[in-house]
C-alpha cells in the first residue's frame, strides 16, 4: 500500500508545524524522515496514523482516506509512537494479546502471533514480565512488537532505536530492512548514518518543508554537484604544479592544503571529473602522484547545509 | 460492541491488578455494612426491617468512591502518552469511552451483588417492602453510571488524576446536594429546575418503589452528557 500525502498543512497557535508538504511513498520502500527537532517530523506521522487531523491536505493509505475511512486506515497502520507509550502495569504477552485482538485477529491466530513476534523481537526470556520491569531496550522490543503484531502493511516508526545498546540498534536496523521489503515503511531519526543505513530513500523536513528528497547519494550530489580531489604530488616544483593543475580544462579551482607538504584539492568543473587528466598530467611531467583520493561530502555536511539558516 | 468489550476487559483487569477494586469493593461493603448494621439510623435502631439507611450511605460512598475509580482511566493514558496508541487502533473514540465507562459500570455492579447479603439477612428478619429495594438499587446503579460518566470526563480533561478526581467531586458535589439547597431556596420554575437537576430528589422518588420516567430520563441523559463530553475532548485532542 503507498502513503500518498498530499498538501498537508498543521498549525500549532501562529506556528506552521507543517507547511503545505506533499509526497509519495511506494510499496517495498523505506523512507527515512530527517530534520531537526521541532521540524515537523513526528507530525507528519501523526497525521498519517491519524492521530491528528490536519488543516488543510490529504492523505492516503493504499485507497483509504485518513479522513474518510480512517478505521481501515488504522487497520493497515503499524505505529512505533515517540517515547514508545506502553501500559507499565501489564506482562508483556498480556499486552500483546490486548493489541491483537484490538486489530482483530482471529482468536485461534493470536497465541500464534504473539510467539511469532516473541520470536522476532527477541522477547523470549522477558515475556512474562510487566512491561515497566523491562530495560528501555526491551521496551523498545516490545513497542515494535505490537507494531508489527497484526502484520500491516504500512508502518509507520518514530525513533525506533533510541535508547537501545549498538547491538540493539543493528539488530533493529536488519530487522527494519527485513521487512521494509514487502512493506510501506515512514522511520524518523536523528541519526544520520542510521538513516543511510536503513532506508532506500532520505527525506529532510526543515521548518514544515521539504528541504531535500532522494536516495543518500543524490543528497550528497545535490548538495555538492563538483568533485573534489585531494591529491598529493611529489618530484615537482610547487608552483609549477600549482600552475599546471589550474590549466587544466577540467578543473575549476586548485588550492595548498595547509600543512600537508606538496598536497592540494582539486575542484572540477560541474559534472566533469579530472582523476584521468591529472594522472596524464603526472605522466606527461614526470612527477609522481601518491595520492588521490575522491573527498566524500557526508551527509552531515549536507544536512546542516539544508538546515541551518 | 466487540472492541468496547474488549477494552473493558483490560480496564477491568487493571481495576483488579492495581488492587483499586479490592480496596473500593472492601470499603464499601465496610461502610455500608457499618451504617446497616450498627451505626446511626441502623436496622436494629429504627426497629423495621428496611434497607433506608443502606441506600443512605450507598448514596454517599458511591459520590465519593467513584471519582477513585474513574479519575486513572484517561489521565495515565495522556500522561503515558498510550492514549495515542490507543486511539490509532482500528476502534473508534466512542468505543474507548464505552469501554471504560463499562468497566467502572460492573466493578459498581460487583460491589452492589455482595451486598445482597444484607438484603437477605434483613428480609429474613421482618417483613420488607421488595420493590423498593429492588428499585432502591436500580437508583443507585442508575446514580453511579451518572457519576461514572462525570468522572470520564474529568479524567479526560488532565494528564493528573488527582485533578481529575477533584474536578468530578466538584461538579458531582452539585447535583450531590447543592442543587437541592439551592432549591430549597428558590420559587417558581427556577425552583423546579433545580431540583429536578438535584440527584436525591430522583433518588428518593426511586427508592420508594416507583420508577418514573423522568427520573430515568434524569439519569441517562446526565450519563450520555458526559460520555458526549469525554468524547469531544478525545476528539480535541486530535485537533
Amino acid at each position: 500500500m503507498d502513503i500518498i500525502v498530499e498538501n498537508l498543512t498543521k498549525t500549532y497557535g501562529s506556528q506552521k508545524a507543517v507547511d503545505d508538504i506533499s509526497f509519495r511513498v511506494k510499496t517495498g520502500e523505506v523512507l527515512g524522515f530527517l530534520g531537526p527537532n521541532g521540524a515537523g517530523k513526528t507530525t507528519t506521522m501523526k497525521a498519517i496514523t491519524t492521530f491528528l487531523v490536519p488543516e488543510s491536505g490529504n492523505i492516503s493509505i493504499g485507497n483509504f482516506s485518513t479522513s474518510r475511512d480512517p478505521e481501515e486506515v488504522k487497520k493497515h497502520i503499524g505505529y512505533l509512537p515517540e517515547n514508545n507509550p506502553l501500559y507499565t502495569e501489564m506482562p508483556v504477552i498480556d499486552y500483546l494479546a490486548y493489541t491483537a485482538e484490538l486489530y482483530g485477529i482471529p482468536k485461534d491466530k493470536v497465541r500464534e502471533r504473539i510467539l511469532e513476534m516473541v520470536k522476532v523481537c527477541g522477547l523470549e526470556g522477558e515475556k512474562h514480565k510487566n512491561i515497566g520491569e523491562l530495560s528501555k531496550g526491551y521496551q523498545q522490543r516490545v513497542g515494535l512488537a505490537q507494531a508489527l503484531i497484526h502484520d500491516p502493511e504500512v508502518l509507520i516508526l518514530d525513533e525506533p532505536t533510541s535508547g537501545l545498546d549498538p547491538n540493539q540498534i543493528i539488530e533493529i536496523r536488519e530487522l527494519i530492512k527485513r521487512i521494509g521489503k514487502e512493506k510501506t515503511v515512514i522511520l524518523s531519526s536523528h541519526i544520520l548514518a542510521e538513516v543511510e543505513a536503513t532506508c532506500d530513500r532520505i527525506m529532510i523536513i526543515n521548518k514544515g518543508k521539504i528541504v531535500a528528497d532522494g536516495t543518500s547519494n543524490d543528497l550528497r550530489k545535490g548538495a555538492q554537484g563538483k568533485e573534489i580531489l585531494q591529491i598529493t604530488v611529489e618530484d615537482g616544483d610547487k608552483n609549477e604544479v600549482f600552475n599546471s593543475l589550474k590549466k587544466l580544462e577540467c578543473v575549476e579551482l586548485v588550492d595548498f592544503i595547509d600543512g600537508k607538504e606538496n598536497s592540494y584539492e582539486v575542484q572540477s568543473t560541474q559534472n566533469k571529473s579530472s582523476r584521468r587528466e591529472i594522472f596524464k598530467l603526472c605522466v606527461d611531467k614526470g612527477w609522481t602522484l601518491t595520492e588521490m583520493a575522491v573527498f566524500e561530502t557526508k551527509l552531515e555536511d549536507v544536512f546542516r547545509e539544508l538546515t541551518m539558516n | 460492541m466487540k472492541n468496547i468489550w474488549i477494552i473493558a476487559k483490560r480496564e477491568l483487569g487493571m481495576f483488579f491488578n492495581s488492587l483499586m477494586a479490592y480496596i473500593m469493593i472492601i470499603a464499601f461493603l465496610g461502610f455500608s455494612g457499618l451504617f446497616t448494621w450498627f451505626l446511626g439510623s441502623d436496622v436494629f435502631f429504627i426497629k423495621q426491617a428496611s434497607m433506608e439507611s443502606f441506600f443512605g450511605i450507598g448514596y454517599w460512598t458511591l459520590f465519593f468512591f467513584i471519582p477513585g475509580l474513574t479519575m486513572r482511566l484517561f489521565a495515565e493514558e495522556n500522561r503515558s502518552g498510550t492514549i495515542e496508541l490507543l486511539l490509532t487502533r482500528p476502534v473508534s473514540d466512542w468505543q474507548v469511552v464505552w469501554g471504560k465507562f463499562l468497566a467502572t459500570l460492573i466493578l459498581i455492579l460487583i460491589a452492589l451483588v455482595l451486598t445482597l447479603p444484607y438484603y437477605f439477612s434483613i428480609a429474613s428478619m421482618g417483613p420488607i417492602d421488595h420493590g423498593a429495594v429492588w428499585t432502591g438499587y436500580l437508583g443507585l446503579i442508575l446514580m453511579s453510571a451518572a457519576y461514572i460518566s462525570i468522572g470520564l470526563f474529568t479524567s479526560s480533561i488532565s494528564k493528573n488524576q488527582i485533578v481529575g478526581y477533584l474536578i468530578a467531586l466538584f461538579i458531582g458535589i452539585f447535583f450531590q446536594i447543592i442543587f437541592s439547597f439551592m432549591a430549597g431556596y428558590t420559587t417558581g420554575f427556577g425552583g423546579q429546575v433545580l431540583d429536578y437537576l438535584s440527584v436525591s430528589t430522583h433518588m428518593d422518588s426511586i427508592s420508594r418503589g416507583v420508577i418514573d420516567s423522568r427520573d430515568l430520563i434524569f439519569f441517562l441523559s446526565l450519563a450520555f452528557l458526559g460520555m458526549i463530553l469525554t468524547e469531544a475532548n478525545l476528539e480535541k485532542s486530535r485537533l
